[in-house]
């Protein structure tokens, strides 16, 4: 696999937001890449310009530095038409369940309408459209006649499940998950993390799974790439991120996160005490 | 196909819930009637608007002519009818005109942004400023005192302002994830504008169009007042009040009917505009309900009195020593009688100094239960049956004056939100030292002195209490919070998801403080949470619910090294933290059931592997067990068992 051409390459990916004196980098050199396939954990507080990063790469924020690589393909320089059929191979799932599906469509039209823009050559006919929402439904563990109701009669793991439905409508290669078990409950977001490793194994997909939370990271991607501030602190594979971290921002992330098992937690919390000693003592 | 199968049925949500309202049904009907009557003037009406009869001249109203006679004997009913048209087309010609500029230049201006959200709002600033009066009437002279175009020109000039209400409506749209979804799937702009922001902004719209048609009748009228528009004879409904002005001394009936249709289409435009604007409100608060399964919703009474019913001596019982015992607590939402139960027979105690988790997902009453202890159910929401005591003292029922004094003082709570609680035009000392006047009666250096107390408790610094809330971080303000908690010295701290909305490094310190400040105070705490490694940090006791019901109490330590409730063991096991990394996490399968939806057994059987008929047929009575613990299951053994 490493053979392969990673199906995504970042390179000293800069983005800016505002203007004039108050233009300020969100995003600041971070260089990655994703072998296609793999999953690719982001991890980092808020501001350190993980979901930034996340739109910059789907072409939702224009970029001021670096190079992305889709596929071999430079997509920071491709003319806008051609960067708009990409919009079938790359895709997006949303943190909020509850605003990522319009309330006034059918989740029918809203799994349709991805398709209704892709170019002539490729336009689905309406019976094939309904054919694919349908079998997408039942991928996702819901009723294929889910598409004739509206997202309201919807609880939010099965919004995200049709949020899901919809990122695969078009065959996408590689599918930006931001934070999207976070507004979940504990035994939802169980089944929506073993739904994306299911669809991943069986689809081939790539993912770019954004998240604040490490363990769910640790639970689904192969590598895991660590942000503050816009920089990149650390990046490895899941197990040596999460194990053994190098660096201390990400021993300190890891010691901070609370963990469902008192002794273990007693114990996270006293290195933690240990740590904020020495460094008054430093 | 789909897309108008969607905003058809969106409108028809709309239409129904304003037909729902009376004021709605009535305001329609007789707009209906007015606007109907008037277009079909002409084959209803009884008598030919310019017949004069100068025999009958300025009668009262009469069988032959219902509404009287004008001063030169014509049917005043007759005129209405026929000058109905006029005024209300003209109303029609000013309101398309005006959504013609407005809609298109609102949305753009929202939704695209930048330069040329600009430009529009330079181009508005510069139609606010026209004066429309003076240009109207230029308009009438210049165009042979033409109202089509008089009309028009009112359309145009009051686009202004409908242009930047428009706006504002695109730009909260703007923010949905849903459109962000579109981008990405490579829609265009027009298309997204089209499809998704349009029928977002549909309610306000509505609402616009009634007040603007309401205010345009009234510039019609008033110009037809004026003697513009068509000449005599013909019936304008300004020019037959300036009539019936004229000779009022007279014949004052004749300004009750051509005035009276004025005003009463006014009125009714106005209503309309209340009762869609109403329905508009409706329609995103209640699915913003709809959306969270934890706020109860309001439908079928199903309110479970088994439990209470079998309510025995010893189970009320109070236990010696408790700060507070809650006994069989149930909550009900929805008008009284028909209440929606959202926790039922909920008991458990709290002993002073102690930190006990109440821990659950969404839709397992843990939030409902705190409010219950505080009182703030709010006016949809109240306690059905049990106890609530206090140090002996029953809160179930007290007076609110007296319930305000146990808030605060013995009780303080601290919400997922810090912000929130926290007024954005004051300073953070001086709500901190609002909160302790209002538990003390000390003077104000005093109050300022507990204040910076207060603050170094939380390990803030004192400058922090001259800043605003906007200038400090959500950590900084959960400790503002929990400082403004601190003033009553409470006895029991309620926090509701007190880290939910920090980041980890932070929601470490603040978990790291409650831990000091509740051995500094030794107040007991109840955490309301989700998150299970925030109990296993902080709590020594946790009370598990589901759907309503408390399933599982036990200490900390014993909770995750051996469960005693079939939910509390699965919903452990769907934790990523200790799962093998890349093999499927264990799941419950199905979903929290509604509270319409609670079975009469136990409410986790349907999802249970160990359920049998026996946990169908009748509630299950929480078992106690060896130490502390209590379940609410009847094949515990068999649990242990699977287990081991």
């Amino acid at each position: 696999m490493s053979a392969e051409q990673p199906i995504l390459e970042v390179t000293d990916l800069v983005v800016e937001h505002g203007t004039g004196r108050r233009r300020k980098r969100a995003v600041d050199g971070v260089s990655f890449e994703i072998p296609t396939g793999t999953t690719l954990g982001l991890v980092g507080e808020s501001g350190s310009g993980k979901t930034t990063t996340g739109m910059a790469i789907l072409g939702m924020l224009p970029m001021s530095g670096g190079r992305v690589l889709f596929e071999g393909r430079d997509i920071t320089r491709m003319p806008r038409r051609e960067r708009c059929a990409l919009g079938s191979q790359r895709q997006v799932i949303f943190q909020d369940p509850y605003s990522s599906l319009d309330p006034s469509k059918t989740i029918g039209y809203t799994l349709a309408e991805p398709c209704r823009v892709a170019p002539r050559e490729h336009r689905m006919t309406t019976a094939a459209i309904a054919d694919r929402s349908a079998m997408l439904l039942q991928r996702v563990g819901l009723s294929p006649d889910a598409a004739r109701r509206y997202p309201a009669q919807f609880s939010g793991g099965q919004r995200q499940r049709i949020a899901i439905a919809r990122s695969l409508m078009l065959s996408p290669r590689l599918i930006v998950c931001d934070e999207p078990v976070s507004a979940l409950d504990l035994s939802v977001q169980a089944e929506v993390l073993n739904l994306l490793s299911e669809l991943q194994q069986d689809l081939g997909l790539s993912l770019l799974f954004i998240s604040h939370d490490l363990s769910v990271v640790r639970h689904i991607s192969h590598a895991i790439v660590v942000l503050q501030g816009g920089r990149i602190v650390e990046k490895g594979s899941a197990d040596q991120v999460y194990e053994r971290p190098r660096e201390r921002y990400t021993q300190t992330l890891l010691a901070a996160a609370p963990v469902p098992d008192p002794a273990e937690q007693r114990a996270r919390r006293e290195e933690r005490q240990r740590r904020r000693i020495e460094e008054r003592q430093q | 196909m789909n897309r108008s199968n969607g905003s058809r049925a969106m409108s028809a949500g709309l239409v129904r819930r304003v037909l729902r309202k009376p004021l709605g049904v009535v305001s329609g009907v007789v707009l209906i009637l007015i606007v109907g009557a008037s277009f079909a003037g002409q084959w209803i009406a009884p008598h030919d608007p310019l017949a004069q009869n100068l025999r009958i001249v300025r009668q009262g109203p009469s069988v032959a002519h219902l509404l009287g006679t004008d001063s030169l004997g014509r049917d005043v009913l007759s005129r209405l009818l026929f000058g109905g048209q006029e005024s209300l087309s003209g109303v029609v010609v000013a309101v398309v005109a005006m959504l013609i500029i407005a809609i298109p230049l609102g949305i753009l201006a929202g939704y695209v942004g930048g330069l040329l959200d600009r430009v529009i709002l330079r181009v508005v600033d510069v139609l606010l400023s026209i004066p429309g009066t003076i240009i109207t009437l230029a308009v009438l002279a210049i165009f042979n005192n033409n109202m089509f175009v008089a009309m028009v020109s009112v359309g145009v000039l009051a686009s202004g302002a409908f242009i930047r209400v428009f706006r504002s409506a695109a730009l909260s749209v703007r923010q949905e994830l849903y459109i962000g979804a579109a981008r990405v799937s490579g829609l265009s702009r027009v298309r997204i504008m089209a499809n998704h922001v349009l029928p977002q902004i549909r309610g306000v719209l509505l609402v616009q169009v009634t007040l603007f048609s309401a205010a345009t009748l009234g510039i019609q009228t008033g110009l037809a007042f004026l003697a513009f528009g068509p000449p005599p004879p013909s019936p304008t409904w300004g020019g037959m009040v300036a009539e019936a002005a004229t000779i009022i001394q007279i014949d004052p009936w004749l300004l009750v009917p051509t005035g009276g249709v004025i005003a009463l289409t006014t009125l009714a435009l106005c209503l309309l505009g209340d009762a869609v604007r109403d329905a508009n409100q409706e329609r995103f608060t209640l699915a913003g309900l709809e959306g969270k399964p934890s706020a109860p919703q309001a439908g079928k009474s199903q309110v479970h009195t088994t439990g209470a019913d079998r309510d025995d001596e010893a189970r009320m019982a109070v236990t010696p020593g408790a700060l507070l015992s809650v006994r069989g607590l149930t909550v009900g939402f929805g008008a009284e009688g028909r209440e929606t139960t959202a926790i039922q027979r909920v008991d458990f105690d709290i002993h002073p100094g102690e930190v006990v988790g109440l821990v659950g997902e969404s839709g397992s009453g843990k939030t409902v239960t705190a409010l219950a202890l505080l009182g703030l159910l709010g006016a949809n929401g109240r306690v059905t049956g049990g106890s609530i005591r206090l140090s002996g003292e029953e809160l179930v029922g007290m007076p609110h004056a007296r319930l305000r004094e146990v808030r605060g003082a013995r009780i303080a709570m601290i919400s997922q939100e810090p912000m929130v609680a926290l007024d954005p035009s004051f300073r953070v000392g001086s709500q901190i030292a609002e909160a302790v006047r209002a538990h003390d009666r000390v003077s104000r250096a005093d109050a300022r002195a507990r204040c910076e107390e207060l603050l170094a408790a939380v390990r803030l610094d004192p400058a922090i209490a001259r800043r605003y809330p906007h200038e400090i971080s959500g950590g900084m303000a959960q400790r503002v919070a929990i400082a403004m908690a601190l003033a009553g010295r409470p006895e029991l701290l309620i926090a509701d998801e007190p880290t939910t909305a920090l980041d980890v490094t932070v929601q470490a310190d603040i978990l790291d403080l409650l831990r000091t400040v509740q051995e500094e105070t030794q107040m007991a705490v109840i955490l309301v949470s989700h998150d299970w490694g925030v109990v296993a940090d902080l709590c020594s006791r946790a009370i598990v619910m589901y759907a309503g019901e408390v399933v599982e109490r036990a200490r900390v330590a014993d909770v995750f090294a051996a469960p005693r409730h079939p939910y509390t063991t699965a919903l452990l096991r769907s934790n990523p933290h200790g799962a093998e990394p890349g093999k499927p996490l264990p799941t419950i399968g199905g979903s929290v059931p509604a509270p319409q939806e609670w079975p009469v057994g136990c409410h986790f059987a349907a999802r249970c592997p160990l359920a049998t008929e026996a946990c169908r047929v009748a509630p299950i009575d929480i078992v106690h067990l060896e130490g502390d613990r209590a379940s609410r299951c009847i094949h515990i053994d068999e649990l242990a068992e699977v287990r081991a």
